[in-house]
């Protein structure tokens, strides 16, 4: 029987008949057949000995229970690791970080507990996915929407708790942890919270307001490993009305630096509310929704080949550009809200680049208003088309992306994201793509498209992140190469200010050190103060964003 | 007389059979409708792009549509759901339980020869 490191096999199977006893034998998976389903399909270290292992994984029903498994495991000193959906494909999975840990699988918890039509908010466990809200509020009829990520499969709570990103809204959503409101949290003694207003006996407006009286510690719950969060609120938008679409086109080069500064202010005064997509199509680019065609021409293609890892001569491609009506840059823009105000916003957007880049010219889409009818629902997604997660509906389209195709037809088994993050100028874009392409080219990483194709995207208002998927491959000393490269990369983009913004949680170890150095790692010492306090045995998901329990900071150091 | 009475039960029989295997087959089609259809279905936009992948790598030989397919053994279904591959992940206990995998393994090969 595999155990805990530290755990007696005579210890770990009471512990089990107790885990057992509160959520039902059925629920506590002990076979190798259940628990080789906990394994990350993605791991970057599948099949190596580094790779963790799995003892057993235990599905809670309802808060009660994980408290009660958390007292058990408390008493034991049982490491554990909860999932929400477990899809957090790309970054580890349902897969712990310390090998050794039990899984604590939240999937079960699974339910809608209030919608709030007026105040646009819902309180939710952690089992419940994106798919699962959106069809509650189809089969209802209830007049909400919510900002939708790529694979829609995830949990709302997971999703939030790795600060993960979506494609709607830049507000409600898009970074869903800044629309989070309220949280309900088993701590590792077992001891229940709940954040914000909800730590008052009586609440009347846990999901209306984030903050209640005294220290605000919902923060210190995400991208981290201090307690088992059970429900989490959200604020959302009511349904829509309306949507449009437009595009500015750009002729030169140099344009670069006036779009974002426009870009920006216009996002910062809420002119456009929507994801803004940036694309480069003279260099190539292959965004979703944007330049969807590869490039065929021979003169084009010449014109792209990359001597050296130098930016191919951006002069020769304007000249090409300019003869054959392609843009060096287009800025998408979406706008959310009723199709009148929208109207002034996009002719506002329209009179601004008007005088302030000469030559720009423009792409107005026909608006759109909901409900949609069939004919525009079978179309979104289609090349040219509004993508579904731009209007808030779930889908797996993009995940599709990084599967089989005639563009790939031998993927690997799977991808782990690299995301640095870079302020959002022309300059530094421009610097990071010309970075990222000679030290990718240098250390051999093999990636579909050069990074002078590639954009960032703009998820946060103010800085840009150039998110690339990295094969996973079946071979172990091919996965270690890819290893040494990311952190190899990671601490060139960290030296340069460019933090990622999220990692994958097998390399949490080697890089989230890289992001917390400032005075002599203050940071990390503060999260191991906190840890030592609030999880004093250490028994939740150690290693978690590279906060380790005492004992386990102490083996490893020695 | 006694023939007829053993026809009868074999016929009452195969019809409890019969009914059985469409409960099966609803619960299966259910469960691959939840899980599996949004990669598996149609080869659209809107997929998250099984149909298309399996359209490339069996060029036609077998259908790229799950749902048409004849040949498909228990073990493999099994296997995949369970496993994953190339890029498609697996699924645990918690999202599809044995029994309902059991479900979609008669639901896919409703149509085996």
């Amino acid at each position: 029987m595999r155990t805990p490191d530290g755990v007696s096999e005579s210890d770990f199977r009471k512990a089990l008949e107790e885990f057992a006893n509160i959520v039902g034998s059925q629920w506590v998976f002990t076979s190798p057949e259940a628990v080789d389903l906990y394994r990350d399909v993605y791991s970057i270290y599948r099949n190596e000995p580094e790779e963790p292992v799995i003892p057993a994984a235990i599905a809670p029903y309802t808060a009660e229970e994980v408290q009660a498994v958390v007292k058990v495991a408390n008493r034991y000193r049982i490491p554990l690791y909860p999932i929400s959906t477990g899809k957090n494909l790309g970054y580890g999975g349902p897969s712990p970080v310390y090998s050794g840990s039990l899984v604590l699988d939240l999937k079960r918890m699974d339910r809608i507990l209030n919608v709030d039509v007026q105040s646009a908010t819902v309180l939710v466990e952690p089992g419940v996915s994106f798919y699962q809200l959106y069809e509650y509020f189809e089969e209802n009829n209830i007049p909400l929407t919510m900002d939708i990520p790529d694979p829609a499969w995830g949990s709302l709570v997971g999703h939030a708790l790795d600060r993960g990103l979506a494609h709607t809204y830049s507000q409600y959503g898009r970074d869903r942890w800044s629309s989070r409101c309220g949280m309900e949290v088993v701590l590792p003694t077992g001891e229940l919270i709940r954040t914000g207003t909800g730590a008052a006996e009586n609440t009347a407006i846990w999901q209306d307001h984030q903050y209640g009286m005294g220290p605000q510690i919902d923060g210190i719950f995400a991208q981290s490993n201090y307690g088992v969060v059970t429900k989490m609120g959200f604020w959302l938008r009511p349904a829509h009305e309306g949507f449009r679409r437009g595009r500015v086109h750009f002729a030169n080069f140099d344009d670069i630096h006036k779009m974002l500064e426009l870009d920006t202010r216009l996002q910062n005064m809420e002119v456009y509310n929507g994801m803004a997509n940036l694309g480069t199509p003279l260099y190539g680019s292959m965004m979703p929704g944007m330049h969807e065609k590869p490039v065929t021409d021979p003169e084009h293609l010449r014109l792209l080949e990359i001597k050296d890892s130098k930016r191919p001569d951006p002069g020769p491609l304007a000249r090409y550009g300019k003869e054959n009506r392609i843009p060096f840059w287009v800025l998408d823009l979406k706008y959310h809200g009723p199709n009148s105000i929208t109207k002034a916003q996009w002719e506002y957007t329209r009179d601004l680049f008007s005088r302030e880049v000469p030559g720009c010219w423009f792409t107005e889409y026909e608006p759109l208003t909901f409900p949609l009818d069939k004919a525009t629902m079978d179309t979104l997604n289609e090349p040219g088309r509004v993508e579904k997660v731009h209007l808030g509906i779930p889908t797996l389209a993009r995940f599709a992306s990084v599967m089989r195709s005639e563009l790939n037809p031998n993927p690997d088994v799977g991808h782990l994201w690299f995301a640095p993050m870079v302020p959002k100028n022309g300059t530094e874009v421009l610097k990071a793509q010309e970075v990222l392409q000679r030290e990718t080219d240098r250390l051999g990483v093999k990636l579909p498209f050069p990074y002078y194709a590639q954009m960032p995207l703009f998820w946060y208002p103010r800085v840009g992140i150039f998110l690339a998927g990295w094969q996973v491959s079946p071979d172990p000393k091919v996965n270690q190469r890819t290893r040494e490269q990311y952190i190899e990369l990671t601490q060139i983009c960290a030296d340069l200010g460019w933090t990622e913004y999220r990692a994958p949680a097998p390399l949490h170890k080697d890089i989230i050190g890289m992001a917390n150095g400032f005075n002599d790692s203050a940071m990390m010492k503060f999260r191991n103060t906190l840890k030592d306090a609030i999880d004093p045995n250490g028994i939740i998901s150690a290693g978690r964003y590279d906060v380790w329990p005492k004992h386990l900071r102490e083996e490893r150091e020695s | 007389m006694k023939r007829l009475i053993l026809l009868s039960i074999l016929a009452a029989s195969m019809g409890v059979a019969e009914a059985d295997d469409e409960k099966q087959h609803a619960r299966g089609k259910a469960v691959y409708g939840k899980w599996c259809l949004i990669c598996h279905g149609e080869d659209n936009g809107s997929s998250g792009g099984g149909t298309r992948a399996l359209k490339v790598l069996y060029k036609g030989v077998v259908p790229a549509k799950l749902e048409d397919r004849t040949d498909m053994t228990p073990e493999f279904i099994k296997t995949v759901v369970r496993q994953g591959q190339a890029g498609m992940p697996n699924f645990r206990y918690t999202e599809i339980s044995p029994e309902d995998l059991e479900a979609v393994i008669a639901y896919l090969r409703r149509n085996n020869k």
